[in-house]
């Protein structure tokens, strides 16, 4: 059959699995475009291109399926830069098609031409320029599979317009296989008998879970391991919801601003299994010192990520899932709940901890931006998808909200990417219309794409936006305070628009909490209200972030309250 | 653990921006390259590249993984040790003086050199062998005025099994 380009990118799609996809047109991809019109497959226009890849990226975190997204070139395929280094840093599977000039006209400085491909090469997983209509159909093929498979990631196709118009016998490509790329899934059993045997002598164990947790869906199994050995649960940022985080063993979030008890876990245990994490430097503090005492086995599908932060004692290269699933296995044939040397001293010694220090704030006359989100949790049962801002809002959220299950928190760990929340949240609204989907956002943030109302008032995606406003680029300040000096150089951001005005030229719903007996009503109106909801909360401005490990300590080093 | 020096060859796809992959790789992620060798095989689809860089062990297994990582890297050695041969080339022009023509001469017979290029008052010489064998040469080279010199880096091939030999 002969088809377009443009009708091959619909046929592709549609076999991929794809309903929805959120872009921007131009002139590049208007013949896309055209076709977009007759196909079965939904799109959300953004007001933004950096809006789509984080929508697109929230999307496919919620659902687990490969996000997608079409920009034209130049101005447009630039602006997608941000979304797709985001999208790269926490391994989201995603595919971003951009429009670029004809390829005759490529490399002449053409109108609305960049080199879209070099700017992403070092912030996509892969990524083709398609310079014949024959190519496009393998091409788009390889970069659904390259970004679904392994350590997920984006992938970008660029396609010129004369490819989108060109005309070519269709031949379905059928199963992709790339010779030189075959990720390692199926772990290396004797990897795992050594993990085994290091349980088997372990007197204080820990379990340190990561994004890739999430990313495999490996939670079940990693849930089944930890409590059946009784071994306590931390996690990167990334990582949270992979387990329970209202069950006993969950020790809280590692790091530079992680609970006490898990720092100090972490640094006095003999065993530390990772899984599906990198050894962030947020995470590890100072590499030398990070869990000095332990040996460690470190589970994760990339090689790449295996000792090049932290040396490990036992490498295991295989999917999160898989790994665990054998893992569990061997644990269950060697009878280890049995066999393990008991350590009910060690859980009894991490109590103590979590007595000495637990995260705390005082609400007194001027709103706690804690407390904002302690009361959201409670008034959500805990059960809302929440994506987030970056600064001290999402370090709030990431400590305040305990989360229960998997792909129910939507942050930008790796790259800390403000702006990301509000259109993840758009994108995670797309993936699941009947669900609660929060934005917990800080004032300096949510105006990085704040445009993104209009896309959620135009859809009806009732997205409920939580500011936690305090008046500074908060996260910064809190450096500024503690390390220089309150020397608030260009922080304070005293400047920012009516957000309740905005929410209601934008169509939305705007309410705003100014003292600490409002934000249940505030929030509970709010939340029961249709359509998207911007709730502002005015909140103490020099409030910070705690504890507080400085970049570079051991992450026993932690400025507490 | 102080660096030292591998080479590492790797076959790539023979596709327009697969070098700028490689070479990226190394800049974006502070690895160092002493050299670069790249061009096409006996398959017009797949290239050689073959980089010489300076790294301690665990830098280099990073370098090996990150490489092997990149979708267009099909395959990658370490070439460092005996198991491989190892050359590079250089054209080197040297003032000839009629003093030292004879000097020139026998070191280029010395070292299986060639002269390529004779002009009034310098001869282009060419020249392979190992780094070691190339140090030397221009080491001896140097006191009679070297000109210009335009040096390849390293291109290496794993020896082939020797049985019976
Ligand atoms: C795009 C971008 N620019 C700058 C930063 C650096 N940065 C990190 S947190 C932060 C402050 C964010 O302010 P706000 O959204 O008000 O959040 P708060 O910390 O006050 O809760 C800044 C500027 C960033 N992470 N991302
Ligand atoms: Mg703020």
């Amino acid at each position: 059959m002969e088809l377009t380009g443009s009708q091959i990118l619909m046929t592709i799609l549609k076999e991929e699995g794809v309903d929805t996809i959120f872009g921007f047109p131009g002139g590049a991809v208007i013949d896309l475009y055209d076709e977009i019109m007759r196909a079965e497959i939904r799109h959300i226009l953004v007001r933004h291109e950096q809006g789509a890849v984080h929508a697109a990226d929230g999307y496919a975190r919620v659902s687990g399926k490969v996000g997608v997204c079409l920009v034209t070139s130049g101005p447009g395929a630039t602006n997608t830069v941000t979304g797709i280094a985001t999208a790269y840093m926490d391994s989201i599977p995603m595919v971003v098609i951009t429009g670029q000039v004809p390829t005759q006209l490529i490399g002449n400085d053409a109108f609305q031409e960049v080199d879209i491909v070099g700017i992403t090469r070092p912030c996509t997983k892969h990524n083709y320029l398609v310079s014949r209509v024959e190519d496009l159909a393998k091409c788009l093929k390889e970069a659904f599979h390259i970004a679904r498979s392994g350590r997920p990631g984006p992938v970008l196709v660029d396609i010129p317009k004369n490819v989108a118009q060109a005309r070519t016998e269709y031949q379905p490509v059928g199963k992709v296989s790339i010779k030189s790329y075959n990720p390692t899934y199926t772990p290396n059993p004797k990897q795992l008998q050594k993990a085994v045997a290091l349980l088997k002598t372990a007197r204080r164990p820990v379990i340190f879970t990561g994004g890739g947790v999430i990313l495999s869906k490996a939670s079940p199994e990693l849930t089944t391991l930890a409590r059946r050995l009784r071994i306590p649960v931390t996690a990167s940022l990334m990582g949270l919801g992979a387990f329970p985080g209202s069950d006993p063993l969950w020790l809280g979030m590692l790091g530079m601003h992680g609970t006490y008890r898990a720092n100090m876990a972490i640094s006095n245990c003999d065993l530390l299994i990772a899984v599906g994490v990198r050894f962030d430097d947020r995470v590890t503090g100072k590499t030398e010192m990070f869990a000095s005492q332990a040996k460690i086995v470190h589970i994760d599908i990339d090689p790449t990520t295996i000792r090049k932060n932290i040396p490990v004692t036992v490498p295991v290269v295989g999917d999160c899932k898989i790994s665990l699933t054998a893992l569990n296995q061997m644990v269950q044939e060697d009878n280890l709940e049995q066999s393990m040397p008991p350590h009910g001293e060690w859980l009894a010694q991490i109590k103590q901890w979590r007595d000495e220090y637990k995260l705390a704030y005082q609400q007194k006359d001027v709103i706690k931006p804690q407390y904002v989100v302690e009361k959201l949790h409670e008034l959500t049962n805990g059960e809302a998808i929440v994506a987030t801002e970056v600064g001290q809002n999402q370090m709030w959220a990431a400590q305040y909200y305990h989360f229960d299950r998997p792909q129910q928190w939507i942050t930008s760990g790796g790259l800390g990417t403000m702006g990301f929340g509000l259109p993840a949240a758009i994108g995670a609204q797309v993936a699941f219309p009947e669900k609660l989907v929060v934005d917990v956002a800080g004032d300096g943030s949510i105006q990085m794409n704040i445009q993104e109302m209009a896309t959620a008032v135009q859809y009806g995606l009732p997205v409920k936006i939580v500011i936690l406003n305090n008046r500074c680029l908060g996260m910064v300040r809190q450096w500024q305070q503690l390390f220089y000096d309150k020397r608030y150089s260009q922080t304070i951001m005293d400047h920012a628009p009516d957000f309740v005005k905005l929410a209601e030229a934008y169509g939305a719903t705007g309410l705003r909490a100014t003292r600490p007996d409002e934000v249940q009503a505030v929030l509970a109106k709010g939340l029961a209200t249709p359509g998207p909801v911007i709730m502002e909360f005015i909140v103490e401005s020099e409030e910070c972030v705690y504890p507080m490990v400085p970049a570079g300590r051991p992450i026993t080093d932690m400025l507490l309250v | 653990m102080s660096p030292e020096k591998h080479t590492l060859t790797m076959l790539v796809d023979n596709e327009p921006g697969v070098l700028s992959r490689v070479v990226g790789l190394f800049s974006g992620r502070g690895f160092n390259i002493d050299s670069l060798c790249v061009a096409e095989t006996m398959d017009p689809k797949v290239s050689r590249v073959t980089i010489v860089t300076q790294a301690n062990k665990p830098l280099l297994e990073q370098i090996e993984k990150q490489l092997r990582k990149l979708i267009n890297v099909v395959k990658l050695r370490d070439m460092s040790d005996d198991r491989a041969v190892r050359r590079e080339m250089a054209l080197i022009c040297v003032h000839a003086r009629s003093e030292n023509r004879d000097e020139i001469l026998r070191l280029v017979n010395l070292f299986r050199a060639k002269v390529i290029d004779v002009a009034s008052n310098y001869y282009t010489i060419e020249a392979s062998g190992d780094e070691d064998k190339m140090t030397a040469l221009i080491g001896l080279l140097r006191p009679m005025g070297i000109k210009k010199i335009a040096r390849t880096g390293t291109v290496a091939l794993y020896r082939e099994p020797k049985r019976g030999i």
